[in-house]
């Protein structure tokens, strides 16, 4: 894999164009734009429905300067399936000699949720497509209700922080860890806390063969309720308590791709987000769930490294 | 032309496999599903034997065969797929944006009833969900029409005015399943005749890179709509002009509307699909007997072929129309539609309908001679009568 250069990738021209309708400091565009500057072959992208897709294909615009097909919410991984299918007979009849990259961006409710059997389906017959999951933790498009990416204690309006509930009650599925299973060559999670990890997981997963899966936390400043220049800082957080742990799985073998120094407290990332704040009201503070929040995170990042040192020791 | 030919004993669902085989296209996709499964498997063994160089996809659900169907055509494939029933029902999501992406996909529809409760015979509950998502619907009698219609089905849908997807539906199981003479061109005169795909806009096109599946609100919704009505309005004369042209080589041609000595009958019973050879003999015998009855079989539903059928049906004495799905709470899809095509009829001609046939229900002469008596006794209800149900007594029924 080549060495990325920051400076040179700035000057690429970005496949999205200025002018679409994502929130400002939403993590979404963020994302794209850094897992597209990582590929230098043609790219077809596939968006499942959600804010991404709805805000950069406002007819008779589009924010797309590179093939793009959104068909439904549910069915991004069948879409890429066939394109990149399509593809390759092509290929094969001499109808195109181009070579060209497939990715599909899915949120959190497309992938994790009303999405998932059609990414399971495509990544075990082993298409060559990267699917990239912009992680925002909750259905945006429709205002911020839960999923199952959502974490536990969020206040989503389909799981509200009431008098009687405070936020939901479940832990959010670990798809990164659900798709590793399907033995694909190449799994990775991260956040937007530095571009040249994204830049480099994308680069490394598209010029993987096969399928390849990216998990990317993004904010939602209307969701998480930040501020939208804080974008970098909440992602920061993210990897710092180790909430988000940076990670990949090559072929199989987990490697850590970001050790925070010092691990901050789990509070730290909680209590930036206005979405956290029934945790910290005067008088009624919840500290037994941050605290079994910090519990799980704990559990969590012991079980991780132990895969990781299964490796490396 | 005769060495260009061979006649074998086979079934609708292979003879659908046959012309898949012939045409070779790019992708295949689908999901097994009774009774349209033998057509994807037997696709699957021509590619595991090297007979196509097509790429199957065994895909998960119905619902992921449709949408790789659509980012396959979209992409510049020629592409075919096949389902049934539930799986139809899965797929139905899918259909209208396969439709208003004008992605000609050809689509074996093996007609089966709906659950609950499930029920793996025939009858048309799962294509009839379908007739508003803007795809053409050919009904066809038997393996033969079977076969013909899908080669007539590649040109149509990827003709320049047309681009629209077709279903091509045969009775589960009386036609999937039941083994009759059917006659092949030669895979020569297949690929002449389909040729090679032209995509409009095919989204592999790097170069011209396109958007599909935009975000449109109200200011253009309602166009792009219209423009997918003028496509289907393209359709019958499109047809006319292909189907002359495969007729000039198997010597079968195939109208929007078959019509069994209707021209000069007095008393019509209108029905689609298999069910259309029963009634043909019964015609038959009823001419013998000095009576004038006649069959129109509707091969096309969509788009409805009304200016024919207003032409034949005017001047009748009375006319039935046999449903093999209903509408529950109005009138089924078939009457329905002849209905509306007969209002503009200055000459009234009484229509009864009639649903028979729901979950392969089975359909006699001795059936269709009792409706053509009924009518014959000039006896019509505003209501809708049954055929062939176990309760006698049914008061509907009989009315």
């Amino acid at each position: 894999m080549g060495k990325i250069n920051l400076k040179e990738l700035t000057k690429k021209q970005n496949p999205m164009t200025e002018g679409h309708r994502m929130c400002p400091g939403c993590g979404a565009p963020t994302a794209v734009r850094q897992a597209l500057m990582a590929i230098d072959d043609p790219v077809v992208v596939v968006g499942a429905t959600g804010c991404l897709e709805v805000s950069t294909t406002v007819y008779p615009y589009s924010a797309w300067r590179v093939p793009f097909m959104h068909v439904a919410f549910e069915n991004a991984g069948a879409g890429i399936s066939g394109i990149e299918t399509a593809y390759r007979v092509l290929k094969k009849r001499g109808k195109t000699e181009k070579n060209i990259k497939f990715i599909a961006f899915g949120g959190d409710g497309g992938t994790y949720d009303i999405g998932l059997q059609s990414l399971s389906g495509a990544l075990e017959r082993g298409h060559d497509f990267t699917y990239i999951c912009y992680n925002n933790q909750g259905y945006m498009n429709t205002g911020a209700q839960r999923s199952s990416a959502t974490p536990i204690n969020a206040n989503a309006t389909t799981s509200p922080a009431g008098a009687y509930m405070s936020g939901k009650l479940q832990r959010a599925k670990n798809l990164t860890e659900i798709v590793a299973a399907h033995n694909i060559p190449y799994v990775a999670q991260t956040t937007l806390h530095d571009p040249v990890d994204l830049i480099s997981k994308v680069k490394r997963a598209v010029e993987t063969p096969g399928p390849a899966f990216v998990n990317v936390l993004v904010p939602c400043p209307l969701f998480w309720k930040i501020k939208p220049c804080d974008q970098v800082k909440v992602c920061k957080l993210a990897a710092d308590t180790r909430f988000w742990p940076v990670y990949e799985v090559i072929e199989g073998k987990y490697v850590l791709s970001y050790k925070p120094l010092k691990n901050l407290p789990i509070e730290d990332f909680l209590s930036v987000q206005g979405r956290y704040s029934h945790l910290f009201r005067k008088g009624s503070e919840r500290m037994d769930l941050i605290a079994q929040a910090q519990a799980d995170i704990d559990t969590e990042w012991r079980k991780l490294l132990q895969k990781t040192e299964n490796y490396t020791c | 032309m005769l060495n260009n030919k061979s006649k074998i004993m086979t079934s609708g669902n292979l003879a659908f496999a046959e012309a898949m085989r012939q045409i070779n296209p790019d992708v295949v996709a689908a999901y097994p599903i009774t009774p349209s499964t033998e057509i994807p498997v037997k696709f699957a063994e021509f590619v595991a034997d090297g007979k196509v160089d097509s790429e199957y996809i065994a895909v998960e659900s119905e619902h992921s065969a449709i949408t790789a169907c659509v980012g396959a055509s979209v992409a510049g494939g020629r592409v075919m797929t096949a389902s049934s029933a539930n799986g139809v029902a899965l797929m139905h999501e899918i259909f209208p944006i396969a439709s208003a992406f004008r992605a000609p996909i050809v689509f074996g529809l093996v007609n089966r009833s709906l659950g609950a409760p499930v029920n793996i015979h025939c009858d048309h509950s799962d294509s009839m969900p379908e007739r508003d998502s803007g795809w053409i619907q050919i009904y066809c009698e038997d393996a033969q029409e079977v076969y013909d219609s899908v080669l007539l089905a590649v040109r149509l849908a990827e003709h320049k005015d047309v681009l629209t997807p077709v279903f091509v539906c045969q009775d589960g199981f009386i036609t999937s399943h039941c083994y009759e003479p059917v006659e092949f061109l030669s895979d020569e005169a297949v690929r002449n005749f389909v040729g090679e795909r032209t995509p409009q806009l095919p989204l592999l096109d790097v170069d011209n890179p396109v958007s599909y599946g935009s975000f449109t609100m109200s200011e253009y919704y309602f166009e792009i709509k219209r423009n997918q009505m003028e496509g289907m309005n393209n359709v019958l004369r499109v047809y006319g002009e292909i189907s002359k042209e495969l007729a000039v080589q198997t010597g079968r041609e195939y109208q929007p509307i078959d019509s069994y000595r209707a021209e000069d009958a007095d008393y019509l019973i209108i029905i689609m699909s298999s069910a259309a050879g029963v009634v043909k003999d019964v015609v038959d015998e009823m001419r013998e007997n000095g009576i004038k009855a006649g069959c129109l079989r509707i091969r096309f539903f969509r788009p409805f072929p009304r200016d024919e059928l207003v032409k034949i049906a005017a001047g009748k004495r009375g006319i039935a129309v046999l449903d093999r799905s209903a509408s529950i709470g109005g009138t089924a899809p078939l009457a329905s539609e002849v209905k509306s095509a007969l209002y503009d009829l200055t000459d009234h001609v009484p229509v009864q309908e009639y649903i028979f046939g729901l979950g392969g229900r089975d359909f006699y002469p001795a059936d269709a001679e009792k409706v053509f008596r009924t009518m014959i006794h000039s006896d019509y209800s505003s209501n809708v009568r049954y055929i062939g149900l176990l309760d006698k007594d049914d008061k509907n029924g009989q009315n």
